[in-house]
C-alpha cells in the first residue's frame, strides 16, 4: 500500500547561536494508511522532532518528506500550515483544548480553520463527538471533563475535516492506565476501521499492544523497527499491565 | 467562527476590568482635551461666527478680533456706497475695566454693536431683550460671569472705565476665551466705555446683497478704502482661532495633552492585551500547529482589541457626556460635537488595534512546535 507519510534520508540540525545541535540522522520511515506506528525511545532520542517533521511543524534540514504523495520538504513556512490543515490531525499530551470554548466549539474551531462553518460545522462536530462517545458533553467546558474525556475531545478535534494522518504526542501520559488504554483503543480503531495512519510518540509500555509497528529511536537514529507488535523484543515490553479495554474514561 | 476572541476576553474578568479602565481613562482624557480644544477654538471666534455678516472691515494687518485698531467711521459711508453692499454697521470689541460694587476692578471686553439691526449683538438672551440695549448706559452680560462681575440681578448699576453701566439682561453660555467677560452694549455706549473718539470705530460689519460676488465686493472695498482689509467672515474667524490656539501655544498645549492621553491609552491597552495574549499563548501555538494561518490568529487578537475598544468607548462616552454637561456651567467649555465623537470612536479603535500589534508580533514569532513541549 502507498505510504501516506514517507520520510527519506531526513536530517535535522538545530542551530543554537553559533553552535549546531544535530537531532536526527538519516531517517527513513514509511507510514501506511490503516496502521498504528508507535515511536518509542528515551528522552532526547528525536521522537518528537521526527513527529514534528512528519507533522510539517518543523522543517527537515535535509532529506525528503512526502505527505499523501506530495513533497513537503521544500515548502515555505507559509505553505506548511495548509498541508497540516488538509492532511494532519494532532493529539497532544496536555490535550491543548481551548478552555474558554465548550467541547462542541473546540471541534467547531478546528472545522472553521478548514473552512467549514455555520450549521454544517455544528452538525459535523456533533457527529465527531458522537464517534468518541461525548455528544452529551457538547456544551460542557473542558474544565468540567476528566482527563480521558478531554483526550477524546482532542481526538474528535483531530478528526475534524477527515485528515489522513493522526499524529499523537504522548496521548496517554496524563491518563491513568485504564483511560490510556481506552484512548489507544480509539486510535487503533481510527487506523483499522477508518483507514487513518496513526503515529504515536510514547514512553508508555502499557500501550504497546495497540501498535502495529514499533519504531525505536536512540540518539536521533532509528535503531530497530519491528513489523508487528508480537515481535516486540521482551526488554521493550516491560511492566505492561494489561487491562481489558473499556469505553468509560 | 467560534467566539474564541470574546471568550478569551471575558474569561478573566479582572484583566478585562483593567483593560476597560485603561481605555476609559484614555478616551475620557482625549475627549476632555480635544473637547477643550474645540471649546476654546469655537470660543475664540464666537463673536465673528455669530455675527450674521459677509465681510469684516478691519484696520490693515489686524491679526485677530481683540487686536482691532481704530479707523474713521466715515469709511462706513464709503462702504455703504460700494456696489453690492446691502448693509454696514460699525462695531467695537475692546478691553475695558468693570468696577464692582465692592470697588474691585475686573477686565472686560466691551462689545458695541448696532442694537437697531442687532448685527453682532448677543445671542442666547435669557433675561431682558436686545432692544433694551438701545437705552443709554444699558449693558448685557453672561450668567457665567455674574459672580466675577458682582452682578446679581437686572437693574444693577456698575461702572466701566468710570462711566455708568446698567445691567438690562443676561445671556447664557457666551464665554470669552480670555476669561475676560464680554459686555454687550450699543455702539455709542461702547465708544464711551472704550474712550474712542466720536468718529472712530474698530470694525465695520458688511452684509452683501443676495447674489453679490464676495471676491469682487472685497476687492472693490479694499480698492476704495485705504488702510483696511475686507475679510470674509470665515477667514477672519480662522485668523482669530489660529492666533489664540497656535500663536499663543494654548491650543498646542491642549493637543499635546490629548496626544499624551492617546499614548497612555495605547500603552495601557497594549500591556493588557499583551498579557491576555501571553495567558493564551499555548492556545495560539495549538492553533498554529493545527494549521491556522497567521491571519486567522491576528483576527482573534484584533477582534479582542476591537471588542475592548467598543465597550471602552461606550463607557467612556457615558463619562464624557457627564463631564461635558458639568462643564456647561464652568469656566471652560468642553464641546463634544458629533463629528468629534465619531472621530474619537475611530481613534479608540486605532488605539486598541495598534496596541494589539505588540501581541501580534509575539504570536507571529511563535514556534508551533512549542505544543509538543510538555
Amino acid at each position: 500500500m502507498q505510504p501516506v507519510i514517507s520520510v527519506r534520508g531526513v536530517n535535522k540540525v538545530y542551530s543554537e547561536g553559533a553552535s549546531q545541535v544535530p537531532a536526527l540522522f538519516d531517517i527513513d520511515l514509511d507510514v501506511a494508511p490503516g496502521e498504528v506506528v508507535l515511536l518509542m525511545g528515551p528522552s532526547g532520542s528525536g521522537k518528537t522532532t521526527l513527529l514534528s517533521i512528519m507533522g510539517c511543524i518543523l522543517k527537515a534540514t535535509s532529506g525528503s518528506v512526502r505527505i499523501a504523495g506530495a513533497e513537503v520538504a521544500g515548502l515555505s513556512e507559509k505553505q506548511l500550515p495548509g498541508i497540516r490543515l488538509e492532511h494532519i490531525g494532532f493529539v497532544f499530551q496536555g490535550f491543548n483544548l481551548f478552555p474558554t470554548l465548550s467541547v462542541g466549539e473546540n471541534v467547531e474551531l478546528a472545522l472553521d480553520l478548514k473552512g467549514i462553518g455555520g450549521a454544517k460545522a455544528k452538525h459535523e462536530a456533533r457527529r465527531l463527538l458522537e464517534q468518541v462517545g461525548l455528544l452529551s458533553k457538547y456544551d460542557t467546558f473542558p474544565t468540567d471533563l476528566s482527563g480521558g474525556q478531554k483526550q477524546r475531545v482532542a481526538i474528535a478535534r483531530a478528526l475534524a475535516g477527515s485528515p489522513g494522518v493522526i499524529l499523537a504526542d504522548e496521548p496517554t501520559a496524563a491518563l491513568d492506565s485504564h483511560t490510556g488504554r481506552s484512548v489507544m483503543q480509539m486510535m487503533r480503531d481510527l487506523a483499522h476501521q477508518r483507514g487513518r495512519a496513526v503515529v504515536v510518540v510514547t514512553h508508555d509500555n502499557r500501550v504497546l499492544e495497540f501498535g502495529d509497528r514499533i519504531v525505536r529511536m536512540e540518539d536521533g537514529r532509528i535503531v530497530t523497527a519491528a513489523d508487528e507488535v508480537s515481535k516486540i523484543p521482551p526488554q521493550w515490553a516491560i511492566a505492561t499491565e494489561v487491562q481489558p479495554p473499556s469505553q468509560a474514561c | 467562527m467560534p467566539p474564541l476572541a470574546r471568550r478569551n476576553l471575558f474569561h478573566d474578568k479582572i484583566r478585562l476590568t483593567v483593560t476597560l479602565t485603561g481605555i476609559v481613562f484614555a478616551v475620557v482624557l482625549i475627549v476632555v482635551e480635544l473637547g477643550l480644544f474645540v471649546g476654546f477654538t469655537v470660543t475664540t471666534s464666537s463673536l465673528i461666527d455669530k455675527a450674521d455678516v459677509d465681510l469684516w472691515i478691519v484696520s490693515k494687518h489686524t491679526p485677530y478680533i481683540e487686536q482691532g485698531s481704530t479707523f474713521s467711521e466715515r469709511k462706513l459711508y464709503e462702504v455703504l456706497a460700494t456696489p453690492g453692499v446691502a448693509s454696514a454697521d460699525k462695531y467695537i470689541v475692546r478691553w475695558a475695566q468693570w468696577k464692582r460694587k465692592d470697588g474691585a476692578e475686573v477686565g472686560v471686553q466691551a462689545v458695541g454693536f448696532n442694537p437697531y439691526t442687532g448685527i453682532g449683538g448677543p445671542w442666547n438672551v435669557v433675561q431682558g431683550n436686545v432692544q433694551d440695549l438701545k437705552t443709554p448706559d444699558a449693558v448685557m452680560v453672561d450668567e457665567l460671569y455674574k459672580e466675577k462681575l458682582g452682578v446679581t440681578r437686572v437693574g444693577e448699576v456698575f461702572e466701566i472705565n468710570g462711566r455708568r453701566a446698567r445691567v438690562v439682561g443676561f445671556t447664557r453660555g457666551i464665554r470669552a476665551f480670555t476669561t475676560t467677560p464680554y459686555v454687550f452694549t450699543s455702539f455709542k455706549n461702547a465708544q464711551g466705555y472704550c474712550q474712542l473718539g466720536e468718529d472712530q470705530t474698530l470694525f465695520i460689519l458688511v452684509r452683501a446683497l443676495p447674489g453679490a460676488d464676495l471676491k469682487t465686493l472685497r476687492h472693490n472695498i479694499e480698492s476704495r478704502l485705504r488702510n483696511v482689509d475686507a475679510l470674509p467672515k470665515a477667514e477672519f474667524s480662522n485668523m482669530t482661532r489660529f492666533y489664540w490656539m497656535f500663536t499663543t501655544g494654548a491650543g498646542v498645549a491642549v493637543l499635546i495633552a490629548a496626544l499624551l492621553g492617546l499614548v497612555v491609552g495605547v500603552v495601557v491597552v497594549a500591556q493588557t492585551i499583551y498579557a491576555t495574549t501571553m495567558d493564551h499563548i499555548r492556545e495560539f501555538g495549538t492553533l498554529k500547529a493545527m494549521g491556522a494561518a497567521n491571519g486567522y490568529i491576528y483576527r482573534v487578537i484584533i477582534t479582542q482589541a476591537g471588542i475592548s475598544a467598543l465597550i471602552g468607548y461606550g463607557l467612556a462616552m457615558l463619562v464624557s457626556v457627564f463631564i461635558v454637561r458639568a462643564s456647561e456651567s464652568g469656566g471652560a467649555a468642553i464641546l463634544l460635537p458629533w463629528q468629534l465623537a465619531v472621530g474619537i470612536f475611530f481613534l479608540t479603535m486605532l488605539m486598541c488595534v495598534s496596541a494589539a500589534i505588540v501581541s501580534i508580533n509575539k504570536v507571529t514569532s511563535l514556534d508551533p512546535a512549542m505544543v509538543f513541549k510538555g
